[in-house]
């Protein structure tokens, strides 16, 4: 964490809808749960859990359409529940290859696909795909838009210019939206990217917005009209999300000191809603610990998936 | 042996005077324009390919006039004319995109090894991913070593990508339109040599040489003599090697008495044989990528066990060098595979 973000100042705090702080606290105790699940050896493989960004997938939620496109990466779960929280249950199934799982527990954490929603797992790879679909749903031309997630470190990839380039040559309805954390598995934002995202952007002349907020609402407010035009015009766009990771890349492979990990905390919506609503987040919070864990236990008890090889 | 050259058939339906069959490149050609006629949902997409250049090897010439944007020039980006390709063809379009230069397929790896080729199958259930990536390959140009090779070899053994190859005896539509229904992506080799040749017609190769066309659209056709129901040698190739195991069989057979027959896949990955076993004693597989972890080597596992105790002597591999392929025609000539390379495999293994 660099000494600008961490001299940024703390958002005020506006108390949530109930829709939004019912899936910020499904998605926090879902990956709260995943980490637990493979600390007691329940779950294998690899997760990247995205504590400390889940308002990013659920503020942009009503400014999607259902039959929009998602298009995912690696730290995927948050995006996905924010866009279909009644199926968290087919979602760890997927992670625990259980049956029920979304892709009967062949795609596992990183490659889910469930109506429109698709992720993969080699970064970079899902932009130019993105431009395809968006290339498919600009010639329906009933303004639905792509929406596809990248991390700060995804920007090191040369498939995100090649993509961007024909985004923008040919007026593709896609929504980047770029999850900067200041945080690349290890290495930090700044020793991986040169120049600044909004740079980027303006090399291909799409336009960018930049948002530190954490409160939904006013996301919303901010991001409204410009993923309007994306739909409309239609034409790319670029939001950047400073956030921040509060957990590790995967597992325990965090190398950040205790500064820096506080830092991160600092911009937590989990203890700021605590704080400014007492009550009614404690309630909401036990009500979310408890079905996520009764979740947990019902996925846990289902046979494992089967596959049958196409 | 004895040799008894056939007489020339009467091919089948020249009673007019005969029309030369057009050329591999405008056969094409009309393939696209066809099938891009027959799927409104199809789009085509690659470096240079609208209208009026209409392509590096003018494959795709008349096709942006005539549909419009689902013909689009792209820019220099194999990795996203690829992942594009996907995106249309998982959005519920269909996508043929050219890569101008096979080497350029390697910009495009990731698209094919780990999105377009895992997608059909790692979502747990079938996901249709109709992607044909047209590669132009192949040296005998002078374009030296970046622009030259034949990679097949590269792309077999992926699972869910079928390696495929254009080849005078097949029909480009038939064999496009097949790819596209397997709902699977394809690469397809195209020979930037054989663009300039005819397609084989009416089952006549030429005096000497008759071919059955393949049973299906992706299927193996089989070059033989008239009558002639066993052989000294089965040669197999890809279509782009063709002519040249033509040329060789041709040698083979007035100079060294030597009966071969050739039969020509045009789905080379996965390899099968299509229900025609080889009628040679000896089988010699014949391919312009390099030596090394080679198609043929994959062919001669797939044959060995059905063959073995028939077989006189060991299956022969002809490739390219293990080399790059060196822009000066004398040096190129070195390296590539051409007509007397086979002939010597197959008296070589003969002796």
């Amino acid at each position: 964490m660099n000494a600008m973000v961490a001299a940024e100042a703390v958002p005020r705090v506006a108390p949530p809808a109930d829709d939004d702080l019912d899936r910020l606290l499904l998605i926090r105790h879902f990956e709260s749960a995943l980490l637990r699940l493979f600390g007691e050896g329940l779950i294998s493989g690899t997760t990247h859990t995205c504590l400390g960004q889940e308002y990013v997938p659920v503020a942009l939620e009503p400014l999607l359409r259902p039959d929009d496109h998602t298009l995912s990466n690696h730290r995927g779960h948050g995006h996905f529940l924010a866009r279909h929280p009644g199926e968290a249950g087919g979602l760890l199934a997927e992670i625990m290859g259980r049956e029920g799982a979304l892709c009967h527990g062949v795609g596992g954490s990183q490659h889910v696909y469930h109506r429109t929603f698709l992720s993969t797992g080699v970064q970079g790879e899902s932009l130019p795909v993105a431009a395809g679909i968006a290339l498919r749903l600009r010639a329906a031309g009933d303004g639905r838009l792509v929406c596809v997630y990248i991390g700060d470190g995804t920007l090191g990839e040369g498939s995100v210019y090649e993509a961007l380039n024909m985004a923008a040559l040919w007026d593709l309805p896609l929504l980047v939206v770029v999850e900067n954390n200041g945080i690349a598995q290890s290495t930090p934002t700044a020793r991986q990217l040169a120049g600044t995202v909004a740079g980027r952007a303006a090399a291909f002349g799409v336009p960018y917005r930049r948002v530190e907020s954490t409160d939904p609402a006013e996301i919303r407010a901010a991001l409204a009209a410009p993923v309007a035009a994306v739909r409309e015009t239609p034409f790319p766009l670029i939001v950047e999300f400073i956030t921040h990771r509060l957990g590790p890349h995967s597992k325990g492979d965090d190398t950040r000191g205790p500064e820096e990990l506080a830092a991160a905390r600092a911009h937590d919506w989990y203890g700021r809603y605590a704080e400014a609503i007492p009550e009614r987040f404690a309630a909401a919070d036990a009500l979310w610990r408890r079905r996520v864990a009764d979740l947990v236990a019902e996925v846990s008890a289902r046979p494992l998936a089967r596959w049958e090889a196409s | 042996m004895t040799v008894t050259p056939a007489t020339p058939a009467t091919p089948a339906t020249p009673a007019t005077p005969a029309t030369p069959a057009e050329r591999v490149a405008e056969h094409l050609n009309r393939a696209l324009h066809d099938l891009m006629d027959a799927h409104p949902d199809l789009h085509l997409l690659g470096e240079d390919i609208t209208d009026p250049y209409g392509g590096a090897f003018k494959i795709t010439k008349g096709l942006s006039s005539r549909f419009g944007d689902r013909v689009r020039s792209t820019p220099l980006s194999e990795s996203a004319i690829v992942g594009a390709g996907a995106g249309l063809a998982l959005a519920g379009g269909q996508a043929i995109v050219e890569i101008m230069f096979a080497d350029f397929a390697a910009l495009a790896f990731d698209q094919l090894l780990n999105f377009a080729a895992k997608s059909v199958s790692m979502y747990g259930r079938p996901v249709p991913v109709p992607l044909v990536v047209r590669c132009p390959s192949g040296g005998h140009r002078g374009y030296g070593p970046t622009h030259s090779q034949s990679p097949q070899k590269h792309f077999i053994g992926v699972p869910g990508l079928a390696v495929l190859e254009l080849s005078p005896f097949h029909d480009a539509r038939a064999l496009l339109d097949h790819a596209l229904a397997t709902r699977r992506p394809s690469v397809l080799f195209e020979d930037k040599v054989l663009y300039t040749r005819r397609m084989f017609h009416h089952g006549v190769v030429d005096e000497l040489f008759r071919f059955e066309p393949p049973a299906g659209p992706a299927g193996v056709a089989r070059v033989h003599l008239d009558g002639v129901e066993e052989y000294d040698c089965t040669i197999i190739a890809p279509g782009g090697l063709a002519h040249r195991a033509v040329e060789a069989m041709r040698t083979l057979l007035m100079e060294h008495e030597v009966l071969c027959e050739l039969l020509v896949p045009a789905r080379l990955y996965p390899f099968d044989l299509d229900g025609l076993p080889p009628r040679g004693r000896h089988v010699c597989v014949a391919e312009d990528g390099t030596a090394g972890g080679t198609w043929g080597a994959e062919v001669a596992a797939r044959l060995y066990p059905g063959l073995w105790g028939r077989l006189t002597r060991p299956i022969t591999l002809v490739s390219a060098a293990d080399s790059i392929i060196p822009a000066a025609p004398h040096l190129e000539r070195e390296v590539l595979v051409d007509a007397p390379a086979i002939v010597r495999a197959v008296l070589g293994a003969a002796a």
